[in-house]
């Protein structure tokens, strides 16, 4: 009945665009009142002045090339040091002629990486799948013997090749690690349960690089010399032990969100411990734990930087070499600049993803 | 069909040789490990056990808040490094927390030119990895040249390749240490007595500078002034703190690194705050100011201790990466004393256990101080 009173213009009226809330809402806070004004004239031009700043040193004076290596000057930035030694790089110690491989793998890893954002993939076995496929891809790629291609040992990888490898496998290995913690922590028998607590907690108040070095220099004296294996290996077993320490109390979380009816009601229905557990419980679990989960990756990234001081020849440690001989030994800064702008790349983006999905994961859950 | 009672005790039969298993497993593992470790430590003719703590070391390191030679104990060698670990931890929760209350803050606040500036701040030292951010600083210092080079202050302090000279109190390190205790300790009286935060601020800065400068005049030498002021005479400086250039670049680092990480923890403790109260406080007539203090804050503290004390327990363990720039903290003079003394078992375990011990002090204060913070309910 009120509908006639509505006249057409009115109905035509369209919301606010989200552009023009956005400017609305810049407009009333930033410039609404004298204290206002003044902040914002203070804080932009800052901003501005350091943004003109490096631009000015790192774009406009900027020499590109490493022919025109004798134009750099004090003025602005000698990218030369990129263009001639970033093969270094990235790829480290690996043969110079073998690098395509190199590159295929990490494409690998990457996609690998791109592909699990997906939510097509989101369920244990296609994950497992999708990681298993996309690190033994880089394996073979990199090793190279079981594909007729002229062998690399792990001693030979480096970079930003070697960065990935170590980030894959350590994921690869400590997700099952995390969630095999997860549930002996959960487990009613007491002294699974303690042993779980035990060791999820020493690891956690550990430094990654403490076990890092005690996997690498002190676990061999504990070994039998048939057990000991690559040094790379054990760090990696390491780094994956220390991210499912962290990765089960992620999974804790998620467990924690489950009701306790739906246990009893799959325990009435007649289901066993496993069925109950595979059917019901973890994909809703999996669910729950996504955004801390991608959390734990973002910082597994990050902290494979670590391994440079255990000797390893990650894309920290190849950076220092770049500009380790006396020609390029002034750019060190443009060189740690470009090392940082890779990681902030991988880490920036995978972090906007995992609030975006956070975001995502609040709407449906309102 | 078998009847409730026989599945009972099978599944009872179950649990005993699933967690039998385990035990034995466990011992299984440890014989292992303790039999190789014996055989490979005879076969490199090494003794175990901790005499080698009361021999000299014979090697220097960079840093040390008290008196120190090359002759001193590997005990008192490991007892300056953790000295060091604690003392780098410490400044940078410090400092980490209270940079990180202004950075999230500022995220948290309408402004769009403030909330762009922390914006930034945050997304790009909050993902680059620490140690990378270390190392850059390290050789950005390192590359400063001499003292004759050096970037001045106002001529009070001075920066240069060979570290930092601060204008500062004329007392040894130990006194200062003690007073930045005194100081934190302070903080946390009048955090849980719930003082106003405003009122509460003043205490704690009249409180200190009082202390502080009572100290000063106590202390120092005989004869020379309440401050010393650091100044160029000749090639060296005289004069003045000298911070060198290793735990300079150490302490900005993590302090860059941890505050972005903080300013997050308190930017969410202050967005859970439900906006009822906001309004409530509005509604009431409070200022801003008085809105941010009185209800927002003590709101989100709740929220935000338990992160916050992790961050704090990663700061402690973030210390670990001062051996990348030769910063003698526990875990650089752990590895040293290994390489030099070979003793490399019962090292790794001293450093483990006083991991160990610092962070679950660290746990059970901030636990203390949750309960504390936590609303009585009536």
């Amino acid at each position: 009945m009120a509908m006639t009173d509505i006249t057409p213009a009115a109905v035509l009226v369209a919301p606010p665009s989200r552009f023009e809330i956005a400017r609305g809402r810049f407009l009333k806070y930033g410039f609404g009142s004298p204290l206002a004004i003044a902040i914002s004239i203070v804080v932009f031009a800052i901003l501005g002045w350091i943004a003109w700043s490096f631009l000015d040193w790192a774009v406009f004076n900027a020499v590109w090339s490493k022919e025109n290596v004798e134009q750099c000057g004090e003025h602005g930035a000698c990218w030369s040091v990129i263009d001639a030694r970033h093969r270094l790089i990235l790829f480290g110690t690996y043969p110079f002629e073998e690098h395509w491989r190199s590159t295929l793998a990490a494409i690998a890893i990457v996609a690998t990486v791109l592909l699990s954002c997906l939510p097509a993939m989101w369920q244990a076995r296609r994950l497992a799948i999708l990681w298993i496929v996309g690190f033994a891809t880089y394996y073979l790629l990199m090793e190279g013997s079981l594909l007729g291609l002229p062998q690399v040992t792990t001693d030979g990888w480096g970079g930003l090749s070697l960065t990935l490898f170590l980030f894959a496998a350590v994921v690869l290995l400590g997700m099952p690690m995390g969630l095999g913690l997860a549930l002996m922590r959960r487990s009613e028998m007491l002294i699974v349960k303690w042993f779980a607590v035990i060791i999820i907690d020493t690891f956690r108040s550990l430094p990654l690089v403490t076990t890092l070095f005690t996997a690498a220099v002190v676990l061999p004296l504990f070994l039998p010399s048939w057990l000991e294996g690559d040094k790379i290996w054990r760090v990696i077993f390491g780094f994956a032990l220390f991210f499912a320490c962290y990765q089960a109390e992620v999974f804790r979380g998620g467990f924690q969100a489950i009701p306790k009816g739906q246990f009893e009601a799959g325990k009435a229905l007649g289901l066993g411990y496993w069925s109950i557990l595979s059917q019901i419980v973890l994909p809703q679990v999996f669910r729950h734990a996504l955004p801390s989960t991608i959390n734990m990756v973002v910082v597994t990234f990050k902290e494979t930087a670590i391994v440079t001081i255990i000797g390893f020849f990650d894309i920290l440690a190849s950076g220092k070499t770049a500009f380790g001989t006396a020609d390029w030994a002034p750019y060190y800064i443009e060189v740690y600049l470009f090392v940082a702008a890779i990681y902030w790349v991988f880490i920036f983006s995978l972090g906007q993803y995992g609030e975006y999905l956070k975001g995502r994961m609040a709407l449906s859950e309102r | 069909m078998p009847t409730a009672d026989v599945l009972r005790k099978k599944s009872k039969q179950r649990r005993l040789i699933i967690q039998g298993t385990l035990v034995v497993l466990t011992v299984l593992a440890i014989w292992g490990a303790v039999s190789n470790a014996q055989y490979n430590l005879t076969r490199l003719n090494m003794t175990s056990g901790f005499s080698f703590l009361d021999r000299g070391t014979g090697w220097d390191y960079s840093f040390s808040l008290i008196e120190r030679s090359i002759n001193d104990t590997y005990a008192h060698t490991l007892l300056i490094g953790l000295l060091n670990t604690l003392f780098v931890g410490f400044i940078c929760i410090i400092t980490t927390t209270i940079f990180g209350f202004i950075i999230g803050t500022m995220r948290d606040a309408r402004h769009p030119a403030v909330n762009l500036a922390a914006t930034v701040y945050v997304q790009i030292f909050r993902n680059i990895p620490l140690i990378l951010q270390a190392i850059f600083l390290y050789a950005i210092l390192i590359h400063m040249g001499g003292p004759r080079q050096a970037m001045s202050l106002g001529d009070v302090a001075f920066l240069s390749g060979r570290g930092v000279m601060l204008p500062g109190l004329n007392i040894s390190p130990t006194a200062a240490v003690v007073l930045l205790l005194v100081s934190f300790a302070l903080v946390i009286g009048l955090i849980v007595a719930k003082v106003a935060l405003w009122r509460g601020l003043a205490i704690w800065f009249v409180g200190t500078l009082v202390l502080t400068l009572a100290a000063g005049h106590v202390l120092r030498p005989a004869g020379e002034a309440l401050f010393t002021i650091p100044s160029l005479q000749g090639l060296r400086f005289q004069g003045g703190i000298s911070v060198p250039i290793e735990l300079f670049a150490l302490i900005v680092s993590i302090t860059l690194y941890g505050t972005a990480y903080i300013a997050e923890i308190v930017r969410g403790g202050l967005s859970q705050v439900p906006r009822g109260l906001v309004e409530a406080g509005q509604a009431l007539g409070l200022s801003r100011a008085s809105i941010w203090s009185r209800i927002k804050v003590p709101m989100a503290l709740r929220s935000i201790i338990p992160p916050l004390g992790n961050q704090w327990i990663f700061m402690m363990k973030a210390t670990t990466i001062g051996i990348a720039i030769g910063f003698s903290d526990l875990f650089y003079i752990t590895v040293n004393s290994i390489s030099q003394s070979g003793q490399t078992l019962e090292l790794i375990l001293l450093l483990m256990l006083t991991f160990l011990a610092i962070n679950y002090s660290i746990a059970i204060f901030t636990n203390w101080l949750n309960a504390r913070l936590q609303l009585k309910e009536h």
